[in-house]
Parts: structure tokens; sequence; C-alpha cells
């Protein structure tokens, strides 16, 4: 890697652990702080590096140069005496101002302890996502309204409001206690759910952005299943799901970023490294007393990875949407699992139960429509999907829809 | 939205029971049912699911094993779900897999507080 790919390679993989180490040592009062000696760091390393190569060991690098400028600032600093003094002074023996502490073990307790943080309950779900992606991801308000679709001055509100709440409150930077880690171990997977859908789902037409927010969940679930405080059967199977999605990512888009959708990808181009990966953790979660929406989620998506069809994949695959949408309703889910029904019982016992679906002003429930009464009754699927044309919106999921159109007309 | 609840009744002689081949069959169309529900966001509750054993407590503190010996017909389930109305709550029933077998559901509906004070 060179230096122009290294630096943006560190920023996703190193930004997160030099806020989570500095904002436990600072304290949430202070996060600003944190990250502006973490961004500190990343312009000296472009502007050294760039002119005195790359050091042997960047990350070190990395976490030296943070350490002396977190030294430098506080030494600058009066906060330093007034408010930061004691709190640190606390528990250290050796010196006055003991540096960021950047071994392996605490940047994990730290990354542990800022995920728990910023899905504390004072903060409101939608926040939540923004400020994962803000505090832990380092993405700018801008890049979070790309890809939300939304515009900058929401989403720097939102921000803002967030942060405020964490600093009034006065949450502490510590890892999570066992009852917290019950308590709010649902809302994290839901936060790192809601991220990873965001890249994955987006209308945004930034591949590149969306990617990195897959990834950056990935990551994120990761570090949680391999914890020995948060490991559970349900993070596995989450983290299980997140990769057979993920390995058709590439698969997926066409040359002009346009949907391909599943029954056209070419699986030659699914990731198997992701899909054998997925396996072994799905494998793994398949412990315990518990099944989550995930478990049952990530073994829809695994039946997915096998592209050949057979009555045994739909039979399996309508059986687990049975069983998902008992567990929690979704209209995505009830529409997936009407056309598992269609693959498993036939069009005609699907189009019954389609209609029984009250999604009126959703444009998949049309498509599906249109997909069930094709070669059943072609003018009703025209009509159809012409209506799930006038209910999309994005430029993609429009141009799907027109071919579906097209496709009809030609017969 | 009020909840209905639906009791499903089987006839529980000997004569009456399904072999093992419809009991498997019988799953799944238990599951596709409820699933369809579930797809219409019309269950109230999880769906729990109850043993076929049972212990019955008379007057004078007597326990038997079921109420099997003296009637034809028990309790197969019981499920909560969401309806606007009675009749309603009756269409979805009329896709219980229990009519398959003989069996009846009977349908009650949830009383609230302030309409159990009239």
């Amino acid at each position: 890697m060179n230096g122009q790919e290294l630096i943006p390679h560190l920023f996703r993989t190193e930004y997160r652990k030099l806020v989570s180490v500095l904002c436990s040592h600072f304290g949430i009062q202070h996060m600003e702080t944190a990250e502006d000696i973490v961004s500190d760091t990343f312009l000296s390393a472009s502007e050294s590096w760039g002119m005195k190569g790359i050091p042997e060991n960047p990350v070190a690098w990395l976490y030296t140069v943070a350490k002396n400028k977190t030294r430098t600032y506080l030494k600058r600093n009066k906060l330093f005496e007034q408010k930061l003094s004691p709190e640190i002074r606390y528990g250290s023996t050796q010196s006055e101002e003991p540096d960021p502490d950047f071994s392996e073990r605490n940047i994990e307790d730290s990354q542990l302890a800022m995920i728990f943080a910023v899905c504390d309950p004072l903060v409101s779900s939608e926040s939540q996502v923004a400020l994962a992606l803000n505090l832990l991801c380092g993405f700018g308000a801008q890049e979070i309204a790309d890809a939300f679709l939304s515009n900058r001055e929401v989403i720097y509100k939102r921000l803002n409001r967030a942060r405020e709440k964490l600093k009034e409150a006065g949450i502490a930077i510590a890892p999570p206690t066992a009852s917290e880690i019950d308590a709010r171990l649902d809302n994290v997977l839901t936060t790192l759910y809601l991220l990873f859908s965001e890249g994955y789902y987006s209308v945004s037409q930034n591949t590149i952005l969306r990617q990195e927010l897959c990834a950056e969940a990935m990551r994120l679930v990761h570090l949680l299943s391999e914890n020995t405080l948060t490991a559970r059967p349900s993070i596995d199977a989450l983290l299980a799901l997140m990769c057979f999605h993920a390995s058709r990512f590439e698969a997926r888009s066409g040359q002009n970023g346009e949907i391909i959708l599943y029954d056209d990808q070419d699986e030659t181009r699914w990731d198997r490294e992701l899909i054998d990966h997925g396996s072994y953790l799905l494998e793994r979660s398949s412990t315990g007393t518990v099944l989550s929406k995930y478990h049952l989620e990530a073994n829809i998506a695994y039946w997915h990875t096998h592209k050949q069809d057979s009555a045994e994949k739909w039979e399996n695959i309508l059986q687990l949407y049975n069983r998902l949408l008992q567990l929690e309703y979704s209209p995505m889910a009830a529409l997936n699992r009407t056309y598992a029904l269609s693959k498993a019982n036939g069009k005609e016992e699907a189009i019954r139960e389609a209609k029984k679906l009250d999604l009126d002003n959703n444009h998949f429930y049309f498509s599906l429509l249109g997909n069930l009464y094709t070669d059943v009754d072609n003018t009703k699927a025209l009509e159809h999907f012409r209506r799930a044309l006038e209910l999309a919106h994005s430029g993609a999921e429009r141009r799907l829809i027109e071919r579906n159109i097209e496709r009809l007309q030609n017969i | 939205m009020k909840e209905f609840l639906l009791i499903f009744r089987r006839d529980i002689r000997k004569e009456a029971q399904p072999s093992p081949e419809q009991m498997q069959a019988s799953v799944k169309h238990w599951q596709d049912w409820i699933g369809g529900i579930a797809a219409q966001n019309k269950l109230a509750r999880q769906p729990q699911r109850w043993s076929a054993d049972a212990r019955v407590v008379r007057p004078d503190n007597l326990v038997t094993d079921g109420p099997y010996a003296e009637i034809k017909e028990a309790i197969g389930g019981l499920l909560f779900i969401k309806a606007n109305d009675f009749e309603e709550a009756g269409e979805i029933a009329k896709g219980c897999p229990i009519l398959q077998w003989g069996g009846n559901v009977e349908i009650r509906m949830a009383i609230s507080p302030e309409e159990a004070d009239h």
C-alpha cells in the first residue's frame, strides 16, 4: 500500500481506536478535544509521510504522535489544572501526567466502552446510528447526510443534540457492566445492524461510501463477538448475516450502478471467503437457548448462498420467515415471506396471501404482486408494476421496475 | 383493532388421531397459517405451544390426569390475534388446520376495563 492508500485505510481502522482511548482518557466532557487531537495526528501523518516516507510501523507512529500531542495539549491548556488533573492523577503513582494508554487491551476496552456509551438510551435510536458513524468511524456530517440521503444541517443538529445529552449526563466511558451489557446489547446490535443496512440497502449511488459503511459495521460487530464480556451467540449470528450479505456486494450492482437482482447475479462474483466465514460463524452461533432474529435472518441468508433453486431451499426459507415474523413483524419480512411462499407452495396461494397484506403505499408490494402475476395474468402483472413505478423514488429502483415492464410488454 | 383469542379444540378419541405422516404435514400447515397471520401483523402475542398432557383439579382437592376419560374434545392450543371485529377474526380462523381434523375454533374478544364496567 502506498501513502495515498495507506492513510485513508488507517483512518478507517485506527481513528476509532485513537478517539476511544483519548475519550476514555479525558472523559466524555472533552470528546471534542479527543477528536481534535486525532484529526491533528492524521494531518501530521499525511504531511510527514509525504515528505519523509512511510515509517516502519505506521500504526505505532500514530499512537506515539497522538500521545505527544496529548502531552503538549495538556501542558498548554489550563483545563488540565482545573478539571482534568484530579481525575487523571487518580490511580497513577508514576507521573502527574500519565500518557494515554495505547496497549492492545486498553484499546479494546475503550472501544467497547465507546460503543456502549453511544448506544446509551439517552440518545434516540436514529441519532445513535449517526453518532456511531461520527464518533466511532470518523464520518463527517456531510458523509452521513450523503449516506442517509438527508441534508448536512439536519445531521449536524442531530449529532450536536446527541453529544450534548451525553455530556450533560456525564456518561462514564468505562467498560460496561454485565447488567449494562444485558440491558443495552439489543440496542447496540440494532444500531450496528442499521449501520450495515444503511450501507447495503442505501439508494445512495456512492458505492465506495456504502461499502465502507458495511465494513465499519462488520468491524464493530467483530469486536463485540471476540470480546469475552460481550460475546453472545446472537452476535455471531449477526456477523454471519453480514458476511452472507456482503459476499454479494460486488455482484449486485452493474457497471452503471444499476441494481442486479439475485436471480440475475453472476454467482462467480460472490465472495466465497465471506460465505465460508459466515457459515463458520453461523455454526458457532448455534448454541445456547436464545433464538434471536439474527439467527433466523442469518439462516435465511445462508440458504440464499445456494443459487440453485430447490424445494428444500424454499421450504426452509419459508419456515424461517414464518418464525421471524412471529418474533418481530416488518413489512419487508412480510413481503419476502410471501415471495418464499410462492416458491414453496405456488403462486396461487401466494397471491391470495399477498392480497391480505395491507401495504398499499409500498412500491415493493406492487413489484411483488407484479412478479406473482407474471405468467399467471400478465395484464394484471403490468398494472401492478406500473403502480410500483408511481410509488418508487430512487432512480435505480425505477429503472429496475421499468425493465420488468419492458420484459412483460415484449411477451 | 381489537384483540381476539382463538381456542382450538380437537377430537381426542383414538380413532380420530392423525398418522405420523399427517402429523408431519400438519406442522407445516400450522406454521404457514400462523406465519400468514404474522405477515399481516395481526398476531397480538407470540404464539405459545402447550403440552398435550394435562391435570384437572376438582372440588375436594381431587386431581386427575386430564379430562380425557369423560370428554371427546380437548383444547389443542390458543392463539392471540388482532382483528377489527368478530367477522374478520372468523375469516382468519377459517384457515386454521385444526378444522381439517374435525376440530373447531372458538373465538373470544378481549374486553377492555372500560367496557367491562358498563
